[in-house]
């Protein structure tokens, strides 16, 4: 099992936030995911960024939109099994050309030690590309932050719906203590 | 149990008191209601999506949070998507408003029951999620207090109109989401000055 350590996981949460900052993405609608735990907790220190915390991942995408309509850009942040919750939501940015950025951290591929995380995790990009979502595969945290700025470029320039999933390679299998 | 209230006179009368407001509309007879009492390029059209309307209408209400934001939906969608509730509740936008109109059924697909015909109550599921001002409207004269309920205080509030279940005439806005969203944003933002979004 890679067990790449806290450091690294302070390294890519540094180059999403500095990219998020640079794009002045100013709102982060999540079901917390604990591979994305440094990210959200320096948007949630972040005095100009708003964190809206949601019951399921699909509001997200509706959060999402209403705030582009209004001016403002947005990511959803969430774990792969929410991107299951999504599928139908994400007919509407589709449909209306909206923007919709996703960074989604995987579940259920390398090294995962709970089975029911497995079935979605390989449902994930097939799911996504389904629907139409431009999806970015990244497993390298030190290209964590260059694959997140391509695709919220082309999510808020080109009005596309697009999903960076980051390998559990990349955030570290979670072991329950069996391996901690 | 529903008297006589009907859909398309309380929107109308509802919207003739909107100011500026920006609305968004769930998808289904709500949206066909909100385009029957005027086409504005400050509504929101949706004809699918079910369960989003009010998680839209709350990033837009974060948004712009200088604008009255009102959510009209019905029951079917807001069951939904009824955790949105407390989203909204956490988020507290102080210009976003709700209104649920509720026939107690499903009645684009056959007119079948729906969950509120039973014991269900959206106005108390919204008052536990910690939206505290909540109102049910059930006659025609209580709806000029609701409108000032929706327009004329600070939010989030949350209003549910038990209305009857009727037919209603088509009256079908634009299909095209695209352009919808364009013609919505640009009425709030004004024509876009440069290539980003």
């Amino acid at each position: 099992m890679t067990k790449l350590g806290p450091s690294a996981e302070i390294d890519w949460s540094n180059d999403v936030f500095r990219e998020m900052k640079a794009r002045e993405i100013s709102l982060v609608a999540t079901v917390p995911d604990g591979g994305l735990t440094r990210l959200l907790n320096m948007c949630e220190d972040d005095h100009a960024t708003r964190v809206v915390t949601l019951t399921t991942e699909p509001e997200g995408v509706g959060v999402c939109i209403g705030a582009w309509l209004g001016g403002k850009k947005s990511l959803l942040a969430m774990q792969s099994s929410g991107v299951g919750n999504c599928i139908n939501a994400l007919g509407m940015p589709a449909t209306m050309r909206a923007p919709c950025l996703m960074l989604v951290a995987m579940r259920g591929q390398w090294g995962e030690f709970n089975p029911w995380q497995v079935p979605m995790g390989g449902a994930t990009r097939p799911a996504l590309e389904a629907i139409g979502v431009r999806c970015f595969d990244v497993d390298a945290p030190n290209r964590i932050g260059e694959t997140f700025a391509a695709a919220a470029d082309l999510a808020f320039h080109g009005g596309f719906a697009t999903a960076v999933l980051i390998g559990q390679r990349a955030i570290g299998a979670k072991g329950f203590g069996r391996d901690d | 149990m529903i008297d006589s209230l009907e859909r398309r006179p309380l929107v109308a009368e509802v919207l003739g008191e909107r100011g500026d407001a920006l609305v968004v509309a769930g998808l289904g007879s709500p949206t066909w209601d909100l385009f029957a009492a005027g086409d504005r390029p400050e509504n929101l059209y949706t004809w699918g999506g079910m369960g989003l309307a009010l998680p839209t209408a709350l990033g837009l209400a974060l948004a712009v949070p200088e604008r009255r934001v009102l959510c009209i939906t019905g029951d079917g969608e807001i069951m939904m998507g009824i955790g949105s509730l407390a989203v909204v509740a956490n988020q507290a936008p102080e210009n976003l408003a709700i209104l649920v109109l509720d026939n107690e059924s499903f009645g684009e697909t056959g007119q079948q029951r729906g969950l509120t015909a039973g014991p269900t109550d959206i106005a108390a599921i919204a008052a536990g999620a910690g939206i505290s001002a909540t109102m049910t409207v059930r006659a025609g004269n209580q709806v000029a207090d609701l409108a000032q309920f929706l327009f004329a205080a600070v939010g989030p509030r949350l209003a549910v109109a038990k209305i009857a279940l009727t037919e209603e005439p088509w009256a079908l806005p634009e299909k095209d989401g695209a352009t919808i969203a364009r013609r919505f944003r640009e009425a709030i933002m004004g024509a876009p000055r440069t290539t980003d979004r």
